[in-house]
């Protein structure tokens, strides 16, 4: 290895990532290394991230906010992401879904070999999308938006409908929008039992659709219009799409 | 078989204060009198005016027993056995005595009443039938099974804060080995309370102090996040608890309600009496989705079957959820100890 290796810390509570610092400088004389960043949090960690790119996260499990799983889900839909080794005190769930899924992780309080041996194993470490769907089935529970350097959390559960636009995509939820960093497509596949599409550039939540109604269109031709929960907005629906849809609205009745 | 009995404590009275007593009393000997009166019965029909009658000279003695022996509850109980069971068969027949002869001129127009001394010989039997009840029950209950319920149900602390605790003291160690000390000493003084045997009642007071050691221990970890505001104002000073109570309620309220929050927050814990209860409440915030957490609720069954073995029906433990907080309400009999 080159260069120090890059770590960034992610633990809630401060004297443990003062106890991984300490252990960091204590092997630094056999495995260089740099602690570019600390963290409190998953979403200050993505903060952290966009300022300072790292070789290696230590995530710890329990964290307020985002978690260490839903960081890391995070983490897989980025370029550039650090590999990353889970941290916990006690969580028999956890630690279990981890030997199943072979991830590597370290029990606090860690120690220094342990922390060696895990530091100098990640050339094969990474946790893909395979190992992610085996440790949290569930999938994401936000999408994230950067505004500003801050990273906001945009609940999935409180998303009406996803437009894309230009570079962009648009998460609309109740109270305004949000920009996602992400594809329309990709999130379609992801997400396929959560929305639904409507048009060529949009997707909708299913739960939020109210029902529809006939509009027109520039050329004044008829054209189905799909209502939502809690919005006044209209949402008009492509030719292509109108009969999935259309069943889909018989299915609720 | 000798050695075992040998190690036996001899039986011991009930506390004939305990609404859990009363109530077993009165069912006991109601049903002895519903049997009685299905005995002398010829046909169904006769069965209620049969009951009404026998009421009328069973349930005033019965109370009043009861009464009496609530107030001479303390002197019975540590008469020894052998002169406390007399004492309770002696009350019992004094005060079916004296109402039969008060009522006997009142009522003799609705019910034909029975002889003082049949009278006499039914409430001996109720008398002895409740005693034998009670020393099986207590045999069945305690001393060994209740003590070993006692000690599987308070050995229980999360690991979790056990190794995070570590952790932390190990993160204080190099940059603040004074705090490193405390919190080892705080550590040692919680665990010598967790493995001792906890099957008396403590002093609250007590118990508060172990409790803010517990707190002390995860502000180390925690800092500013975690907030408590204790209100002891009206706090009796010399109650008597069951030991062990109060942490893993914050224990809980730390894991489910500090932890999770993304911002600084708050527990309330405070304690008040109410007349002769001691009602102990805690709040803490939450986010919705948390109490149902297995481990909270295996705290909460813990702590309720504790309360039911120190005080049987006279404690309660409720929890209400909503609008973010989680309330913890505890109450139980108000028990003085030894002035502090």
């Amino acid at each position: 290895m080159s260069a120090a290796l890059r770590v960034l810390i992610v633990d809630d509570e401060a004297p443990a990532r003062g106890r991984l610092k300490d252990l960091l400088a204590d092997i630094a004389a056999e495995l260089p290394n740099v602690v570019v960043g600390e963290a409190a949090d998953g979403i200050e960690a993505l903060e952290r991230l966009d300022a300072q790119a790292a070789d290696v996260a230590l995530v710890d499990i329990r964290m307020p906010r985002l978690d260490g799983i839903g960081l890391v889900q995070q983490l897989a839909r980025r370029q550039d992401s650090p590999a990353v080794i889970f941290t916990t005190a006690y969580d028999q769930y956890a630690v279990r879904a981890f030997e199943l899924s072979a991830i590597d992780y370290l029990l606090k309080p860690v120690r220094a070999e342990r922390l060696l041996a895990a530091l100098k194993k990640l050339a094969h470490a990474g946790i893909d999308a395979e190992l992610l769907r085996r440790l949290a089935p569930e999938g994401r529970r936000h999408l994230t938006s950067t505004e500003r350097g801050r990273v906001l959390l945009v609940p999935l559960a409180e998303i009406l409908y996803l437009k894309a636009e230009l570079k962009y995509v648009t998460a609309r939820t109740r109270e305004r929008d949000y920009l996602v960093e992400e594809s329309l497509v990709h999130l379609e596949q992801e997400f396929l039992e959560r929305f639904v599409r409507v048009h060529r550039s949009c997707l909708v939540a299913r739960a939020a659709i109210a029902g529809c109604e006939r509009g027109a269109d520039a050329d004044g031709e008829t054209r189905w219009q799909v209502l939502l929960h809690g919005v006044a907005e209209k949402l008009p629906v492509s030719r292509r799409q109108w009969p999935q849809i259309k069943a889909l609205l018989k299915e609720d009745g | 078989m000798t050695s075992i009995r040998q190690n036996q404590e001899p039986p011991r009275l009930p506390d004939f204060c305990n609404l859990g007593v009363w109530l077993r009393v009165l069912l006991g000997v109601n049903l002895l009198a519903a049997l009685a009166a299905a005995a002398a019965c010829r046909t169904i029909a006769e069965l209620p005016e049969e009951l009404s009658r026998l009421a009328v000279f069973v349930e005033p003695p019965l109370i009043a027993s009861l009464m009496l022996l609530c107030l001479v509850n303390r002197p019975v109980l540590r008469s020894g056995y052998a002169a406390g069971a007399a004492a309770v068969v002696a009350i019992a027949l004094a005060t079916t005595a004296g109402i039969h002869l008060v009522l006997t001129p009142f009522a003799a127009d609705v019910a034909a009443p029975a002889s003082l001394a049949a009278a006499l010989f039914w409430a001996a039997l109720a008398a002895a039938a409740l005693l034998c009840y009670f020393a099986i029950r207590a045999r069945l209950q305690s001393p060994a099974l209740a003590e070993a319920r006692l000690m599987a149900l308070t050995a229980r602390i999360r690991p979790h804060f056990l190794f995070n605790a570590l952790n932390a003291v190990l993160g204080v160690i190099r940059s603040d080995p004074r705090r490193a000390e405390q919190a080892l000493e705080e550590l040692a003084d919680l665990f010598r309370v967790l493995m001792r045997e906890n099957r008396d009642l403590v002093p609250l007071s007590e118990e508060i102090a172990l409790a803010r050691k517990y707190l002390d221990l995860e502000r180390l970890r925690l800092g500013d996040r975690l907030q408590v505001k204790w209100d002891i104002e009206s706090c009796p000073p010399d109650a008597l608890v069951p030991p062990l109570m109060l942490q893993p309620l914050l224990e809980n309220a730390v894991y489910h309600g500090i932890e999770p929050a993304g911002e600084p927050a708050e527990i309330t814990i405070g304690f008040s009496r109410r007349g002769d209860q001691l009602l102990i409440e805690l709040v803490n915030p939450y986010a919705a989705g948390a109490s149902e957490h297995a481990g909270n609720q295996m705290a909460l069954a813990n702590i309720r079957e504790r309360l039911m073995l120190f005080f049987d029906l006279e404690a309660r433990l409720e929890t209400t959820a909503g609008d973010g907080r989680f309330l913890v309400r505890m109450l139980m009999p108000y028990r003085a100890g030894p002035a502090p």
